[in-house]
């Protein structure tokens, strides 16, 4: 659980690296737009946009939906990726508790039968 | 979404269940009769050895339990006194070898927490389960765990790095 956030971390950490894509975040947080909109804004192509806009969904601080000519896009993951995300983190949570709880109930089970035996 | 199921990864057993909008459940059948599964989750010594687990990235640093309805519970994490927080609560229903439910008190919109036991063939299933006021307050704590101040930190820091950008 610790090693996948870290790389999740480290993955928005890059991702913020860039002035770009810091602006491009500050803009979302005040409205969504689309990715000519941002490649107007930001003086350039919009295959370069795209290319930020990749790099930003890939850590997860942005995320994109196309209606109809027009790819939007807004801050955050998805909610159904987040859904997903959170049920995962909380199984691994979980298998890690009743592993160690596991351990215990061995022990005390060796407990049982060795004093049945007294 | 009244529904959405996830079973756990092969062999690891745990299934996680969103029960509702407000409540979100974790089974596990356990090689072993409930009174001493109850023993593990009643029993603070050994509830201390378990409950935190070394990847949760947080030690323990204490654990009183006083297991019976209205009796108390606290446990403090933390490296050092300066960085201890704890989480605490009481019972509201004790039912030994079947049923124990909890509060979580230690912040607002906390949830009421129950774990049944149910014996069969020498094994038990276990459920625990966690009831929250609102949706948003369940997604929002993810077990409690994720309340963690280290991890603020680091929200913090990331928060701190992108409003840096404007200037």
């Amino acid at each position: 659980m610790v090693q996948f956030q870290q790389t999740r971390f480290d993955t928005s950490f890059s991702a913020l690296s860039d002035a770009t894509r810091r602006g491009v975040l500050e803009r979302l947080a005040r409205e969504d737009a689309s990715i000519s909109d941002l490649a107007e804004t930001f003086q350039m192509t919009l295959t370069g946009m795209k290319k930020h806009i990749g790099v930003l969904e890939q850590a997860g601080l942005v995320t994109t939906e196309k209606v109809g000519r027009v790819r939007t896009c807004r801050l955050g993951i998805s909610r159904l990726e987040e859904e997903a995300q959170w049920i995962d983190r909380y199984r691994q949570l979980w298998d890690a508790r009743f592993s160690e709880l596991d351990k215990i109930v061995e022990e005390l089970k060796r407990r049982e039968s060795s004093d049945e035996r007294k | 979404m009244s529904e959405s199921e996830v079973s756990g990864a092969a062999g690891s057993g745990s299934v996680v269940k969103r029960v509702s909008d407000l409540e979100i459940a974790v089974t596990r059948v356990f090689d072993a009769p409930a009174r001493i599964v109850y023993e593990a989750w009643s029993n603070p010594e050994l509830f201390a050895r378990w409950w935190v687990p070394k990847s949760i990235g947080t030690t323990l640093r204490s654990c009183t339990m006083d297991v019976r309805v209205g009796g108390t519970y606290r446990l403090e994490f933390g490296t050092d006194a300066e960085s201890t927080w704890a989480f605490f609560g009481t019972y509201t229903e004790v039912v030994p070898l079947s049923r124990m439910v909890w509060t979580n008190e230690e912040g607002e919109n906390g949830a009421v927490s129950t774990v049944t036991f149910v014996e069969e063939g020498g094994k038990t299933l276990v459920t625990f389960s966690e009831a929250y006021p609102s949706k948003e307050a369940l997604e929002a704590n993810l077990g409690g765990m994720d309340a963690a101040p280290e991890q603020f930190a680091q929200l913090d820091d990331l928060l701190a790095t992108l409003g840096a950008g404007r200037d």
